[in-house]
Protein backbone atom coordinates (compact mmCIF):
# COMPACT_ATOMS: atom_id res chain seq x y z
CA UNK A 1 0.00 0.00 0.00
CA UNK A 2 1.11 3.50 -0.79
CA UNK A 3 -1.10 5.36 1.63
CA UNK A 4 0.23 8.79 0.68
CA UNK A 5 -0.88 8.31 -2.90
CA UNK A 6 -4.02 6.35 -2.00
CA UNK A 7 -2.79 3.37 -4.01
CA UNK A 8 -3.92 0.58 -1.77
CA UNK A 9 -3.55 -2.51 -3.95
CA UNK A 10 -0.10 -4.09 -4.33
CA UNK A 11 -0.69 -7.14 -6.46
CA UNK A 12 -3.38 -8.90 -8.43
CA UNK A 13 -3.29 -12.56 -7.44
CA UNK A 14 -6.07 -13.79 -9.70
CA UNK A 15 -8.46 -12.24 -12.18
CA UNK A 16 -11.18 -14.57 -13.45
CA UNK A 17 -13.33 -12.73 -15.98
CA UNK A 18 -15.52 -15.77 -16.66
CA UNK A 19 -16.49 -15.96 -13.00
CA UNK A 20 -16.34 -12.16 -12.72
CA UNK A 21 -14.14 -12.10 -9.64
CA UNK A 22 -10.73 -10.89 -8.56
CA UNK A 23 -8.32 -11.60 -5.73
CA UNK A 24 -5.68 -9.04 -4.75
CA UNK A 25 -3.12 -8.51 -2.03
CA UNK A 26 -2.62 -5.31 -0.06
CA UNK A 27 0.23 -5.00 2.40
CA UNK A 28 -0.58 -2.62 5.24
CA UNK A 29 2.63 -0.69 5.98
CA UNK A 30 4.35 -1.44 9.26
CA UNK A 31 4.78 2.27 9.90
CA UNK A 32 2.93 5.38 8.80
CA UNK A 33 1.93 8.69 10.35
CA UNK A 34 -1.71 7.58 10.15
CA UNK A 35 -1.02 5.10 12.93
CA UNK A 36 0.40 7.83 15.17
CA UNK A 37 -3.06 9.31 15.40
CA UNK A 38 -5.22 6.26 14.74
CA UNK A 39 -4.62 5.38 17.56
CA UNK A 40 -1.81 6.24 19.98
CA UNK A 41 -0.89 2.98 21.70
CA UNK A 42 -3.26 0.98 19.48
CA UNK A 43 -2.35 1.50 15.82
CA UNK A 44 -5.24 0.34 13.66
CA UNK A 45 -5.99 0.57 9.96
CA UNK A 46 -8.91 3.05 9.55
CA UNK A 47 -12.12 1.47 8.35
CA UNK A 48 -12.47 4.10 5.65
CA UNK A 49 -9.18 2.91 4.12
CA UNK A 50 -10.25 -0.74 4.33
CA UNK A 51 -13.41 0.30 2.49
CA UNK A 52 -11.36 2.15 -0.12
CA UNK A 53 -9.15 -0.93 -0.55
CA UNK A 54 -12.27 -3.02 -1.24
CA UNK A 55 -13.44 -0.36 -3.71
CA UNK A 56 -10.08 -0.31 -5.52
CA UNK A 57 -10.08 -4.13 -5.71
CA UNK A 58 -13.56 -3.99 -7.22
CA UNK A 59 -12.38 -1.25 -9.56
CA UNK A 60 -9.65 -3.43 -11.02
CA UNK A 61 -12.17 -6.20 -11.57
CA UNK A 62 -14.49 -3.81 -13.39
CA UNK A 63 -11.66 -2.37 -15.49
CA UNK A 64 -10.93 -5.93 -16.60
CA UNK A 65 -14.56 -6.67 -17.40
CA UNK A 66 -14.84 -3.34 -19.26
CA UNK A 67 -11.53 -3.94 -21.07
CA UNK A 68 -10.30 -0.56 -19.86
CA UNK A 69 -12.84 1.17 -22.09
CA UNK A 70 -14.56 2.91 -19.19
CA UNK A 71 -13.57 3.96 -15.72
CA UNK A 72 -15.49 2.87 -12.62
CA UNK A 73 -16.04 5.65 -10.09
CA UNK A 74 -17.20 4.95 -6.55
CA UNK A 75 -20.85 5.93 -6.07
CA UNK A 76 -22.51 3.98 -3.24
CA UNK A 77 -21.22 1.89 -0.33
CA UNK A 78 -23.66 -0.37 1.46
CA UNK A 79 -23.31 -2.79 4.31
CA UNK A 80 -19.71 -1.82 4.97
CA UNK A 81 -18.68 -3.93 7.95
CA UNK A 82 -15.42 -3.69 9.86
CA UNK A 83 -15.27 -7.12 11.42
CA UNK A 84 -11.91 -7.02 13.16
CA UNK A 85 -8.95 -4.74 13.83
CA UNK A 86 -6.24 -4.61 11.17
CA UNK A 87 -2.79 -3.85 12.55
CA UNK A 88 0.23 -2.28 10.80
CA UNK A 89 2.17 -4.88 8.81
CA UNK A 90 -0.88 -7.04 8.06
CA UNK A 91 -1.10 -8.67 4.63
CA UNK A 92 -4.69 -8.31 3.44
CA UNK A 93 -6.20 -10.53 0.79
CA UNK A 94 -9.21 -8.92 -0.82
CA UNK A 95 -11.73 -10.69 -3.03
CA UNK A 96 -14.32 -8.87 -5.11
CA UNK A 97 -17.10 -10.35 -7.21
CA UNK A 98 -19.47 -8.73 -9.66
CA UNK A 99 -22.96 -8.73 -8.25
CA UNK A 100 -24.69 -6.92 -11.11
CA UNK A 101 -23.79 -5.03 -14.25
CA UNK A 102 -26.43 -2.47 -15.09
CA UNK A 103 -26.61 0.22 -17.74
CA UNK A 104 -23.90 2.70 -16.77
CA UNK A 105 -23.32 1.20 -13.35
CA UNK A 106 -22.07 -1.97 -11.66
CA UNK A 107 -22.37 -3.46 -8.20
CA UNK A 108 -19.75 -5.63 -6.50
CA UNK A 109 -19.41 -7.46 -3.22
CA UNK A 110 -15.97 -7.43 -1.61
CA UNK A 111 -14.35 -9.11 1.38
CA UNK A 112 -10.99 -8.48 3.01
CA UNK A 113 -9.17 -11.15 5.01
CA UNK A 114 -6.00 -11.40 7.06
CA UNK A 115 -5.09 -15.05 6.69
CA UNK A 116 -8.39 -16.86 7.07
CA UNK A 117 -9.89 -14.21 9.30
CA UNK A 118 -12.57 -12.04 7.69
CA UNK A 119 -11.80 -8.41 8.50
CA UNK A 120 -14.16 -6.36 6.36
CA UNK A 121 -16.89 -6.63 3.74
CA UNK A 122 -19.10 -4.32 1.69
CA UNK A 123 -21.45 -4.00 -1.26
CA UNK A 124 -20.18 -1.29 -3.58
CA UNK A 125 -21.82 0.50 -6.52
CA UNK A 126 -19.83 2.25 -9.24
CA UNK A 127 -20.79 4.61 -12.01
CA UNK A 128 -19.13 3.60 -15.29
CA UNK A 129 -18.03 6.49 -17.47
CA UNK A 130 -15.61 7.15 -20.31
CA UNK A 131 -12.18 8.16 -19.04
CA UNK A 132 -12.51 11.90 -18.31
CA UNK A 133 -8.96 12.58 -19.47
CA UNK A 134 -6.57 10.57 -21.68
CA UNK A 135 -3.78 10.99 -19.12
CA UNK A 136 -5.88 9.09 -16.61
CA UNK A 137 -6.11 6.13 -18.95
CA UNK A 138 -2.33 6.22 -19.40
CA UNK A 139 -1.92 6.31 -15.64
CA UNK A 140 -4.26 3.35 -15.14
CA UNK A 141 -2.34 1.35 -17.74
CA UNK A 142 0.89 2.03 -15.85
CA UNK A 143 -0.71 1.09 -12.55
CA UNK A 144 -2.12 -2.08 -14.09
CA UNK A 145 1.35 -3.05 -15.23
CA UNK A 146 2.80 -2.31 -11.80
CA UNK A 147 0.36 -4.49 -9.87
CA UNK A 148 0.48 -7.37 -12.32
CA UNK A 149 -2.82 -6.91 -14.09
CA UNK A 150 -3.04 -9.84 -16.56
CA UNK A 151 -3.59 -7.86 -19.76
CA UNK A 152 -3.83 -11.10 -21.74
CA UNK A 153 -7.10 -11.78 -19.88
CA UNK A 154 -8.80 -8.87 -21.64
CA UNK A 155 -7.35 -9.47 -25.09
CA UNK A 156 -8.71 -13.01 -25.37
CA UNK B 1 -49.37 -10.74 -7.56
CA UNK B 2 -48.77 -7.00 -7.32
CA UNK B 3 -48.60 -4.85 -10.43
CA UNK B 4 -45.35 -3.66 -11.94
CA UNK B 5 -46.21 -0.15 -10.76
CA UNK B 6 -46.74 -1.35 -7.19
CA UNK B 7 -43.42 -3.19 -7.22
CA UNK B 8 -41.44 -0.18 -8.43
CA UNK B 9 -43.32 2.15 -6.07
CA UNK B 10 -42.38 -0.11 -3.16
CA UNK B 11 -38.75 -0.14 -4.32
CA UNK B 12 -38.70 3.67 -4.55
CA UNK B 13 -40.34 4.07 -1.14
CA UNK B 14 -37.80 1.77 0.48
CA UNK B 15 -34.74 3.02 -1.39
CA UNK B 16 -35.42 6.75 -1.11
CA UNK B 17 -37.37 6.85 2.15
CA UNK B 18 -40.38 8.40 0.40
CA UNK B 19 -43.83 7.67 1.93
CA UNK B 20 -45.41 4.96 -0.20
CA UNK B 21 -48.81 6.68 -0.32
CA UNK B 22 -47.30 9.75 -2.03
CA UNK B 23 -46.01 7.67 -4.94
CA UNK B 24 -48.64 7.60 -7.70
CA UNK B 25 -48.71 6.18 -11.24
CA UNK B 26 -48.66 9.76 -12.56
CA UNK B 27 -45.69 10.78 -10.37
CA UNK B 28 -42.57 11.90 -12.22
CA UNK B 29 -39.58 10.33 -10.50
CA UNK B 30 -37.43 13.43 -10.84
CA UNK B 31 -39.84 16.37 -10.94
CA UNK B 32 -42.41 15.13 -8.41
CA UNK B 33 -40.47 12.75 -6.17
CA UNK B 34 -37.13 14.55 -6.28
CA UNK B 35 -35.13 11.42 -6.98
CA UNK B 36 -31.58 12.30 -8.02
CA UNK B 37 -29.24 10.36 -10.28
CA UNK B 38 -27.48 8.58 -7.43
CA UNK B 39 -30.70 7.37 -5.87
CA UNK B 40 -31.84 6.31 -9.32
CA UNK B 41 -28.75 4.07 -9.60
CA UNK B 42 -29.90 2.34 -6.44
CA UNK B 43 -33.44 2.06 -7.76
CA UNK B 44 -32.22 0.72 -11.11
CA UNK B 45 -30.19 -1.96 -9.32
CA UNK B 46 -33.23 -3.02 -7.30
CA UNK B 47 -35.52 -3.02 -10.36
CA UNK B 48 -32.98 -4.95 -12.48
CA UNK B 49 -32.73 -7.56 -9.73
CA UNK B 50 -36.46 -7.77 -9.05
CA UNK B 51 -37.41 -8.22 -12.71
CA UNK B 52 -34.30 -9.99 -14.01
CA UNK B 53 -33.67 -7.30 -16.63
CA UNK B 54 -31.13 -4.60 -17.47
CA UNK B 55 -32.90 -1.28 -17.84
CA UNK B 56 -31.16 0.59 -20.69
CA UNK B 57 -30.69 3.80 -18.71
CA UNK B 58 -27.86 5.09 -20.88
CA UNK B 59 -29.91 4.60 -24.05
CA UNK B 60 -32.90 6.34 -22.50
CA UNK B 61 -30.76 9.23 -21.28
CA UNK B 62 -29.23 9.61 -24.72
CA UNK B 63 -32.66 9.66 -26.34
CA UNK B 64 -33.77 12.42 -23.96
CA UNK B 65 -30.58 14.40 -24.52
CA UNK B 66 -30.98 14.06 -28.29
CA UNK B 67 -34.59 15.27 -28.12
CA UNK B 68 -35.89 11.91 -29.40
CA UNK B 69 -37.81 11.23 -26.21
CA UNK B 70 -39.14 13.13 -23.23
CA UNK B 71 -38.30 12.41 -19.61
CA UNK B 72 -42.01 11.69 -19.08
CA UNK B 73 -41.76 8.64 -21.34
CA UNK B 74 -39.32 7.00 -18.96
CA UNK B 75 -39.68 8.69 -15.59
CA UNK B 76 -43.44 9.01 -15.09
CA UNK B 77 -43.90 5.86 -13.05
CA UNK B 78 -46.73 4.27 -15.01
CA UNK B 79 -44.69 4.78 -18.18
CA UNK B 80 -41.64 3.33 -16.45
CA UNK B 81 -43.75 0.33 -15.43
CA UNK B 82 -44.84 -0.09 -19.06
CA UNK B 83 -41.20 0.05 -20.23
CA UNK B 84 -40.29 -2.59 -17.63
CA UNK B 85 -43.16 -4.82 -18.77
CA UNK B 86 -41.83 -4.51 -22.34
CA UNK B 87 -38.32 -5.47 -21.24
CA UNK B 88 -39.62 -8.47 -19.29
CA UNK B 89 -41.72 -9.57 -22.28
CA UNK B 90 -38.70 -9.21 -24.59
CA UNK B 91 -36.58 -11.26 -22.21
CA UNK B 92 -39.18 -14.00 -22.00
CA UNK B 93 -39.53 -14.06 -25.79
CA UNK B 94 -35.79 -14.38 -26.34
CA UNK B 95 -34.39 -17.76 -27.43
CA UNK B 96 -33.45 -19.85 -24.42
CA UNK B 97 -35.67 -17.84 -22.09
Amino acid sequence: MDLDYFKLIDRIVELNLDEKRITVEAQVPAQHTIFEGHFPGFPTMPGVLLTEAMAQSSGWLLLGLLKFERMPFLAIIKEAKMRGFVSPGTLLTIEAKLEHEGSGFAVTKAKGRAGKELKCSAEITFGLTPFPDPSMRVHMDAMANKIGFPLQAITQ
Amino acid sequence: MSSTFDQIANIIAETCDIPRDTIKPESHAIDDLGIDSLDFLDIAFAIDKAFGIKMPLEKWTQEVNDGKATTEQYFVLQNLADRIDELVAAKNAAPGA
